[in-house]
């Protein structure tokens, strides 16, 4: 079960708060430390949260079968806590306010364009670095999702990226043969122009936006995994440069790359812009939900 | 004010006048040489959009002939990379480049070539394969509205670019907004290689590279205009400065990639027919080679041998021939690596057959680098 909660002002913080602790609640503070208004410099985004559960999921990265590349395996996957996870994708505007800080690198962006935007042209950098900026400004700690967060999140915005071919070790060439035909067809649909945040509509978890013009940079390092004949993995080495890229189709994308035309490690289609969005650690123990709740009850 | 046309044909006047006053009378010849042109047979060719090119026999099964070609000149918005850049073309049959045109050796070339009312420039066509005024280009000026029948003898074999020459500062400007193609002139015995045994392809494909000139505005983007008139003293601007904006083929960068891109199987022979009426290339196909590569383009000089990337330079088209002997995909490419990529001057070509085991093996497949 997922929830959208409102933006809270300050002043409606504080007064839960107090109210806590009026009624005698343990002395902790809200889920976010109660910042001055002189360090607060951006209301935390809107989030959703989805509560655990477990979901079938296509594994990233390339997967040898004895020395021969075969589809990742298709897994069932436990996400044990919750995920509050941004409903939009970072938008130009706030990460304007990050450049403005000094703290992030303007993005590359070609063409001027509305500030209600998501942000693009954008590095795996540069979203670690807004990450590190607005986990000071609110209090709290952001992150990028890894590719699992991000495909549970997306649900059936996730797209599998198994070639789904008759395997046949003994000629390579026909998955270079089928990959190239699935990435013609993936081209075709392309739509660079951007639009305003929640122009592509929420998923069924309420996120917003998944798998639209903006891929999204994860968390998740880019690995080679040998697996034997039985599927068991006996062998694994990450390439922590490279990293998962979700979005209409799941690529490859060098880290410090802001232009997806740069394109990922193979001649595959890149996406149209490069964003992202980010995931808040630690859903809080006093949950937006639950503090709305209890003004509610409190006010009457 | 006296219009080109009236110049022109005042011109033609005047020169006929001052020959037949110098002429000697010499009873065995006559003033021009007709040839026997009259006395051929004669056949009608419906050229067909590049990459592809229309039916022909490789080796001829009968006589010379005047072949007969009808081309429509179209100046036309088109789009020229994957970002939408917009260029004002203009075309010879509504493709850049304009269609490869086969004939073999001592054949009639007879082209009759349409400059429609809704363009707007006057044009012509400069073949490298005819001898004479300005290879054609004398004798083909037409106006929007005109029409005219030109016919050259293809003395010589070999491919050979054709593009518009209108005159001066319009040459360039008329090359670059994608006026060339092709004519493939072939030995009546068809092609040899250099002990003069026989060769011959199963598939040829026509790769036009292009160099185009955009100008950008102050923010850097590609600009757009209602018509070439419009976007004519920037382009030049550019042009000026030796440095293109483009290199692609067939009018496109991505053209012949994806959906578009060219098949063939393990072990067929490809004839690949390169043209740059403009600026120097270097083709390569990426995992295969040239065979035998008639590099300058004629077919009389031996072809070279295992070529691993060949020049064609500016203002010239020569062919490769290369049989497939691996399946999977193939780039073919500039080999300048920054215009193959960044600029649109790549190919691709999608092989199907069985793996040769022989020729390559991953002997072990990617793993943690061994201790001992």
């Amino acid at each position: 079960m997922s929830s959208v909660t409102p933006r809270l002002r300050f002043k409606a913080r504080l007064v839960v708060a107090l109210s806590a602790a009026a009624l005698g609640a343990a002395a902790f503070v809200a889920y976010e430390q109660i910042a001055t208004p002189a360090q607060r410099q951006i209301d935390a985004p809107l989030t959703v949260l989805i509560d655990p559960g477990s979901f079938r999921h296509r594994l990233p990265g390339e997967y040898l079968k004895d020395g021969k590349p075969v589809d990742a395996p298709s897994q069932e996957v436990r996400i044990d806590g919750r995920i509050e996870i941004m409903k939009h994708q970072v938008g130009l505007a706030d990460y304007r306010r990050c450049v403005a800080d000094g703290v992030c690198r303007a993005a590359d962006i070609k063409h001027t364009t509305a500030a209600d935007v998501p942000v693009t042209g954008v590095s795996h950098d540069d979203a670690t670095a807004y990450a590190g900026w607005l986990s000071k400004a609110t209090g709290a700690r952001w992150r990028l999702p890894s590719d699992r967060e991000w495909a549970f999140a997306a649900g059936s915005r996730f797209s599998d990226d198994a070639l789904g071919i008759d395997e046949d070790p003994a000629n390579p060439a026909l998955r270079w043969l089928a990959d190239y035909d699935k990435q013609a067809a993936l081209a075709k649909a392309s739509d660079p122009g951007l639009k305003p945040a929640g122009h592509f509509g929420a998923n069924e978890k309420g996120v917003a936006d998944l798998a639209g013009n903006v891929w999204e940079w994860t968390s998740s390092c880019y690995e080679r995994v040998r697996i034997n004949a039985d599927g068991t993995a006996i062998g694994r080495i990450e390439n922590c440069g490279v990293y998962v890229v979700e979005g209409q189709h799941r690529t490859y994308m060098t880290g410090f790359l802001r232009d997806p035309k740069a394109g990922g490690c193979s001649v595959g289609t890149p996406p149209d812009n490069l964003g992202f969005r980010l995931v808040r650690e630690n859903p809080g123990l006093f949950s937006r939900r639950w503090v709305a709740g209890l003004i509610r009850n409190i006010t009457g | 004010m006296l219009t080109r046309r009236e110049a022109l044909k005042g011109a033609a006047i005047a020169t006929a006048i001052v020959a037949a006053a110098q002429l000697p009378v010499k009873p065995a010849m006559a003033a021009a040489t007709p040839g026997n042109a009259a006395s051929l047979a004669r056949k009608k060719v419906t050229l067909v959009k590049p990459p592809f090119v229309h039916e022909h026999e490789q080796v001829a099964t009968d006589g010379p002939k005047v072949v007969e070609f009808l081309m429509t000149i179209e100046e036309k918005k088109i789009v020229i990379d994957e970002e939408g850049t917009e260029l004002e073309a203009m075309t010879f049959d509504g493709s850049v480049p304009g269609p490869l045109m086969v004939v073999h050796q001592d054949d009639y070339v007879e082209l009759t070539l349409m400059n429609p009312e809704t363009n707007s420039l006057p044009h012509n066509i400069d073949f490298h394969a005819a001898t004479g005024a300005l290879g054609g280009g004398e004798l083909t000026l037409i106006n929007p509205g005109e029409q005219v029948t030109l016919r050259f003898k293809a003395t010589r074999a070999g491919t050979f670019v054709y593009h518009c020459a209108p005159g001066g500062p319009m040459i360039p400007w008329h090359v670059v907004s994608g006026m060339s193609g092709a004519i493939m002139v072939l030995p009546r015995d068809g092609l040899k290689d250099d002990k003069g045994r026989k060769l011959s392809y199963d598939k040829v494909f026509y790769i036009g590279e292009n160099d185009f000139y955009v100008p950008r505005d102050a923010d850097g983007n590609y600009k757009t205009y209602d018509s070439a008139g419009d976007a004519y003293s920037d382009t030049v601007e550019v042009m000026r400065g030796l440095i293109p904006t483009h290199v692609v083929f067939n009018g496109a960068q991505g053209s012949l990639t994806g959906d578009s891109a060219m098949t063939s199987k393990v072990g067929e022979t490809v004839l690949i027919v390169h043209s740059q009426a403009n600026r120097d290339s270097r083709p390569h196909l990426i995992g295969g080679h040239g065979d035998f590569v008639w590099e300058e383009g004629k077919f009389d000089n031996p072809p070279l041998k295992d070529m691993e990337t060949w020049f064609i330079r500016g203002g010239s088209a020569g062919s490769a021939l290369y049989t497939f002997r691996q399946p999977g995909i193939y780039a073919y490419v500039n080999h300048n690596l920054i215009e193959a990529v960044e600029l649109g001057a790549t190919a691709h070509f999608k092989v199907e057959g069985e793996w040769n085991d022989d020729l390559m093996t991953q002997v072990a497949a990617p793993g943690p680098i061994a201790t001992h």
